[in-house]
């Protein structure tokens, strides 16, 4: 591409580009514009009025669901699933630049989770949870624990069943980063740590950790904002209550007021303050990785 | 994502020595997909020969899930329900697949041949896949204001005299379906291709044109090859979510529209866990056969 000249196909395809990144943002634009219907708008414009009624409305409940406690569900369990997916697919990642026995076998079996259609997974995960539930009842009955018996519900729950399924979808993610960032990674800096007498732990606390300190943070963000709008994997493999999509999943044929927006509109804001939050720490870590020399 | 200059494999930076075995920085991972893969997976395949009644599971070994899934299928006057709807969800998945690659390779094509500084680059792409990190049903959701009997297209086309009353096919129909899924979906075709083309050296594209190749002859017979690993772990990731899909056919089909996965969705919300999980592998055999016919020669881990 050293030519002066445009390519002739440039401003076809600019074009087209364009009309994309439209198709991609109108829609979600059109709905966060109709949650500020004022109180008689409906669900299609024109716009009549503007206001906040419709965020109250959501605020009172859509219905039966409680959707302050749903929302908090979802963020608990995403900062929980983020946690996890970190700090495993460092570690694992870290594991694969070694020889690591039966590391082909783990690798397929990550990629595998990957691509498997949700609900056999969900499927499976339920299925899993549910014989776990008998054989527990089982147990209890056989050792005479009557109260426990009677208590007990089910072991499926947030955080048992609902976050495996989530780990299944955010972990392949996450080493798939993890391989990306040390195919890359230059070693020198790490063998001159060595050379001058850092231990393992130092090598890494000191020398790789700071260097792929952004990637780790993108591996976050993936954690946690896949599994805020995760619904396919979680279907089958969460117990009572619900999360934010599977609620909103629900409320999509019921709700016939923008309120359904407004709740759009919120978890947008959601997704994109997270996305924020990890470019900005991204582009502080990369700073202070510069500045120290 | 994309940059390129690979520094060197993984393999050649051994740290040796006394470090940690990697043994036990793999166990966590390998825990987790042991219990909450693994494990599940073999449990589908279990109790797809069990059987049931309308309280528990009974363990057994019968075929009965199978030849009720089957049932009415050989005698061929009529396609049974299971074809019927694995034709449909094959239809579904041929034409989002066909739709998104053509979008994802000209947007990536346009994206690494035709943007020149790789600020401008890397903005436009990181443009391309934000919405990937938003919600699916809201972004499904976003489309009822838009397609719907009183939404902007149909108030456009009645105020321009296109036509005399509002069109009803534009939602909840197979067209919403297909329409969502590409505006989901295709993220996942530019990812791989995008990343397959920046790796491809351009002093092949000048080769190519100062021997007289045509920009198309360039495109068709240096691009495109260079691109298939892109193009195929593209469409493989499509493809299977498309065939497993219920969330998607579900809200914009309005409900009304029969796939694999709602089937099972359903069967397993009846509680009728054997019937789901017989569904469950035969779809699981269904995506396997596409995705190695699709496959067979690509090492992903080359390709990060």
């Amino acid at each position: 591409m050293a030519s002066e000249k445009r390519p002739a196909a440039f401003w076809p395809l600019a074009l087209f580009f364009s009309a994309f990144v439209i198709f991609l943002y109108g829609p979600m634009l059109v709905i966060v514009v109709l949650s500020f219907q004022g109180p008689e708008g409906g669900l299609t414009f024109p716009l009549r009025g503007l206001s906040l009624h419709w965020f109250y409305k959501l605020a009172e409940g859509l219905g039966v669901v409680d959707i302050g406690a749903a929302l908090q569900r979802s963020l608990g369990l995403g900062l929980v699933v983020m946690a996890i997916t970190v700090v495993f697919s460092v570690l694992a990642g870290l594991a694969f630049r070694k020889k690591l026995r039966g590391g082909n076998v783990l690798f397929f079996v990550v990629v595998a989770s990957l691509i498997m259609p949700s609900i056999i997974v969900s499927l499976g995960i339920g299925l899993e949870f549910r014989l776990l539930d008998a054989a527990l009842k089982a147990v209890f009955a056989a050792w005479g624990m009557d109260g426990t018996l009677s208590e007990f519900g089910t072991s499926m729950g947030l955080l048992t069943s609902a976050l495996g399924a989530h780990l299944t979808w955010t972990l392949p993610f996450g080493l798939l980063i993890m391989f990306a960032v040390f195919n890359r990674f230059n070693p020198t800096y790490e063998e001159a740590a060595r050379d001058l007498g850092a231990t393992p732990w130092q090598g890494f606390a000191h020398v790789v950790l700071p260097l792929i300190a952004p990637s780790v943070v993108g591996i976050g963000m993936f954690g946690f904002t896949l599994s805020w709008d995760e619904i396919a994997r979680t279907s089958q493999a969460i117990g009572d209550v619900n999360t934010l999509p599977l609620e909103l999943q629900g409320l999509t044929s019921t709700v016939t007021t923008p309120s359904i927006y407004a709740l759009g509109t919120v978890t947008m804001v959601v997704s994109f303050l997270v996305m924020g939050l990890t470019v900005g720490l991204a582009r502080l870590l990369e700073r202070r990785q510069r500045a120290t020399p | 994502m994309s940059a390129n200059n690979a520094v060197s494999p993984a393999s050649s930076s051994l740290p040796s020595g006394r470090s940690l075995a990697p043994w036990w920085q793999a166990l966590p991972l390998t825990v987790v997909f042991f219990v909450f893969f693994v494990v599940p997976l073999a449990l589908v395949l279990m109790v797809s020969f069990w059987d049931y009644n309308q309280y528990e599971l009974i363990p057994s070994f019968t075929l009965k899930s199978y030849s009720a899934i089957f049932e009415g299928c050989a005698s061929g006057a009529d396609l049974c329900t299971t074809f019927k709807t694995y034709l449909s969800t094959l239809k579904f998945s041929a034409m989002v697949w066909a739709i998104t690659l053509v979008l994802g390779f000209s947007v990536s094509y346009f994206l690494a041949f035709c943007v020149r500084s790789s600020g401008t680059q890397t903005l436009l792409f990181v443009l391309c896949t934000i919405p990937f990190w938003t919600s699916n049903v809201i972004r499904m959701v976003s489309w009822v204001p838009l397609l719907g009997r009183n939404g902007l297209v149909n108030q456009a086309l009645v105020a321009g005299g296109l036509v005399n009353q509002p069109v009803e096919w534009m939602l909840f129909s197979d067209f919403s379906v297909v329409l969502a899924f590409v505006h989901l979906y295709t993220m996942f075709m530019i990812v791989p291709i995008f990343n397959s083309m920046m790796r491809i050296d351009r002093s092949l594209l000048e080769a190519s044109s100062d021997t007289g190749a045509s920009s198309w002859q360039t495109l068709w017979s240096v691009i495109v090859p260079l691109c298939r690993t892109g193009i195929i772990i593209g469409s493989i990731f499509v493809i299977t979510i498309v065939m497993g899909d219920f969330v998607t056919i579900g809200v914009m089909g309005g409900q009304q529209i029969a796939s694999v996965g709602k089937i099972i969705q359903v069967q397993a919300s009846y509680l009728q866990f054997p019937l789901a999980a017989a569904n469950a592998i035969l779809l699981l055999a269904t995506v396997l056969m596409i995705i190695w016919a699709l496959t067979r020669l690509v090492d992903i881990r080359k390709e990060l």
